[in-house]
């Protein structure tokens, strides 16, 4: 069983490998993967013009279906819309429809018969957006923006870029994700893109209660002790921590935690001089990390929801590409026939 | 059908051309003195096998209360398409069948509508809820052929205990899907490489064999004849042969997919393959093979669980698990004979003998036995779609897809139950 599902990659990818939905990183390949970079690289300067659009999604209706909230992914995916010149509708499905009971096939129908083209959509549960790509008419992108504990696959492309930005690339490069990576949707997906994108080694640090059975078949090693993880390395990703966690019996205490798995500048002497500090926010202060190293020269926090904006306008503009040249090759094929 | 000669199909046991006469429901001839013997209609069996009519130890028949998902009369010919001829149809209906009075409804509604044997099981607690037990006897009066829980869970082991203890006062069977609840919690795939890495909220497998271990300790204890229903992992093969080494009265079995798909099958998150207990690992899957082959699991069921395509549709943790299996168990069963993982002796003992023995009934084709039969044609090959398909249920395994064994005629009590058109 490798990583790399072919069932993925047949629905978000055109018959000539352009993407057309955004679902997972699974099943795209490191060129992929570096367009999406170097597509984004390019959008980083419309966010520094006075004007800060491009008319690439002029015209064109991008939903925002967000089936549980959150305010920064939320209004970043706007943001890019926005710039990228579409028009947005922001549905936060989780105190309207779904509550009264209707179900997601039917929300789905309704919404399709505005005449969306793409929709950003969060949920719950693992897979809600490849149910939603599978069922959506022809023509309709899907851009995951995080499902259940599957994948966050703008999360991850934004910390690759954001990783490139510092280190110049990434062979060679040690990275630890530190945390709580079983309920970590961002974890799942930024082990896969640092493989597939050639870093020498991924390091995932927690306590077993914290993490999915046979990570290791993810592409990762295994680090009981963070003190021993720390060594040597130049990216480590801190991961937020839930506090429901206290409450399954996954682990005794916040402060426990914090002494064992919390970031502070003791621990972060043991990594690289050169080694950056990321985190996908929002941070837990005293909890996952130390102000001191939040705040401090080594973090890149603040880098990465910049590059937020960029990703995503590069991922929406890529989608609506592969959906307009797979309509066209239709619309040709017709043609002929 | 007064009378009916099958002449030319070869026994299942034995791979002998042979010859039955039925007469009045009964076997009443085989081998050549069924050949001597004129009879007023005669079926064709050449290339065919002739198997007794299968029994399957668990079968969601949904009715009453559950119309948009099956009813007694589709999901009977559903079976009698797949070859069976014996059902036992889970107590898991609306109502639960948790008095005589709903099973008096339901042998009644099969008696006028059903194309197959229907034996209910009775809900060993009110109304499934795992807490208060049912009334057995009275249940068992009526003519449940066994108790059980159907997947729900019983709440504690005192509950489960005192459940196996009633039931072994009356000599019943009980049958139980094993699963600890609070260890399987939320889950609804197995916990495995699949699982991590789609992000899928797994139930490990402890959760079966803790279960387990409790059930044959508190079998031994109570002295009650246990079936566990729907093994999923390697390590219950195990515990099965142990327990059995030490003369626990425990029998099994396995339902057919787990024999064919592994958690492979849920990646791209298809929801069809949502069955519970979950598809698990290949090495689990070649471990249930070697069970039906050396008959430490007695049985292959199809866990036949029709639903309507709303259930189904949604993101994979809001499906509700099952498929609707009974119309391609035999054909299922044979694709692993043709790739040489199951012998077809094993196949047909575990769909016959082996169920019918777990229920304390008899499955052969013998001069004087019941004439329930099956007759297959092992080489032809048909295709699971809406056509074909007579279940509610359309949420088969392998749609689309050409699979081996076509029933030529299945056979209850001597009445023709397939095909539906006179001969």
């Amino acid at each position: 069983m490798t990583a790399n599902d072919p069932s993925s990659s047949s629905l978000q990818l055109t018959a000539d490998g352009q993407l057309r939905h955004f679902l997972t990183l699974d099943g795209l390949s490191r060129e992929l993967l570096t367009e999406i970079l170097d597509t984004a690289d390019s959008f980083i300067e419309v966010g520094e013009r006075s004007i800060k659009k491009v008319p690439l999604l002029r015209g064109r209706t991008v939903v925002n279906l967000f089936f549980e909230s959150s305010t920064r992914t939320r209004s970043t995916f706007e943001l890019a819309a926005k710039r990228l010149s579409a028009d947005v509708l922001n549905l936060d499905i989780n105190t309207s429809a779904t509550s009264k009971g209707e179900s997601l096939s039917d929300t789905l129908l309704n919404l399709e018969a505005m005449a969306s083209d793409m929709f950003v959509v969060r949920h719950s549960q693992s897979g809600a957006p490849h149910f939603i790509a599978e069922s959506v008419t022809p023509g309709v992108a899907i851009i995951n923006a995080g499902d259940g504990r599957h994948a966050h696959p703008t999360q991850a492309m934004l910390d690759m870029l954001t990783i490139r930005q510092h280190k110049g690339g990434f062979e060679g490069l040690k990275v630890a994700i530190v945390g709580d990576v079983l309920h970590s949707r961002v974890a799942r997906s930024q082990i896969r893109a640092l493989n597939e994108l050639g870093a020498a080694e991924v390091r995932v640090i927690a306590p077993a209660t914290l993490l999915p059975r046979d990570v290791e078949s993810l592409g990762c090693t295994v680090e009981y002790d963070m003190v021993r993880g720390m060594k040597g390395l130049d990216v480590v990703i801190m991961l937020r921590l839930q506090k429901e966690r206290m409450e399954g019996a996954l682990l005794p205490s916040e402060r426990e935690f914090y002494r064992l798995y919390g970031l502070n500048q003791e621990k972060l002497a043991l990594a690289d001089p050169e080694c950056i500090v990321m985190h996908p926010g929002p941070i837990n202060r005293g909890v996952e990390i130390e102000s001191a190293v939040a705040d401090g020269p080594q973090s890149v926090i603040l880098n990465q929801v910049t590059n937020g904006i960029a990703i995503r306008m590069a991922v929406m503009s890529m989608a609506m590409g592969g959906q307009m040249a797979e309509r066209n090759r239709k619309l040709a094929g017709r043609a002929e026939a | 059908m007064k009378s009916l000669k099958i002449t030319g199909g070869r026994l299942s046991n034995t791979d002998a051309e042979t010859t039955v006469l039925i007469r009045d429901g009964i076997i009443t001839a085989v081998g050549e003195a069924a050949g001597q013997q004129s009879a007023e209609q005669v079926f064709d069996a050449s290339g065919c096998i002739l198997a007794p009519g299968f029994v399957d130890l668990c079968c969601n028949l949904r009715e009453p209360g559950n119309g948009q998902k099956g009813n007694i009369a589709s999901e009977s010919l559903a079976a009698a398409h797949g070859g069976f001829t014996t059902l036992c149809a889970s107590p898991d209906t609306s109502p639960v069948n948790d008095s005589g009075a709903v099973t008096n409804l339901i042998l009644d509604v099969a008696a006028k509508r059903s194309a197959v044997r229907i034996l209910p099981v009775g809900a060993i607690t009110r109304g499934l809820e795992g807490d208060l037990l049912s009334d057995m006897a009275g249940l068992a009066g009526a003519g449940c052929i066994a108790l059980g829980n159907a997947a729900r869970p019983v709440k504690n082991a005192r509950v489960l205990r005192r459940c196996m203890a009633y039931a072994q006062t009356f000599g019943l069977t009980v049958m139980f899907s094993p699963e600890n609840q609070a260890l399987a919690a939320d889950g609804y795939a197995h916990d495995g490489l699949v699982a991590s890495r789609l992000g899928l909220l797994g139930i490990p497998e402890v959760a079966e064999t803790a279960a387990i271990m409790e059930m044959l300790l508190l079998a031994e204890e109570t002295g009650v004849r246990l079936h566990l229903s729907q093994l999923s992992c390697a390590r219950s093969v195990e515990m099965l042969a142990e327990a059995r080494k030490r003369g626990i009265a425990v029998s099994a079995d396995v339902a057919i997919h787990q024999l064919v798909f592994t958690e492979d099958a849920l990646a791209g998150f298809d929801s069809r393959y949502h069955v519970r207990p979950p598809l698990r690992s290949e090495k689990d899957r070649q471990a249930l093979l070697a069970g039906v082959r050396d008959g430490v699991i007695d049985a292959i069921t199809s866990q036949h669980q029709p639903h309507d395509s709303a259930a189904k549709q949604a993101p994979m943790a809001a499906t509700e698990p099952g498929l609707s299996t009974i119309e391609s168990t035999l054909s299922m069963g044979l694709l692993l004979v043709g790739r040489g993982e199951l012998d077809r002796a094993s196949l047909v003992r575990a769909l016959t003998v082996g169920p019918a023995s777990v229920i304390g009934r008899s499955a052969e084709i013998r001069e004087g036995a019941i004439a329930d039969l099956c007759v297959f044609d092992p080489e032809a090959s048909w295709t699971p779609d809406n056509t074909s398909l007579c279940s509610v249920g359309r949420h088969v395994p392998l749609p689309g897809k050409a699979i081996p064994g076509v029933v030529r005629l299945t056979l209850c009590e001597g009445q023709q139950a397939w095909p539906r058109n006179n001969l």
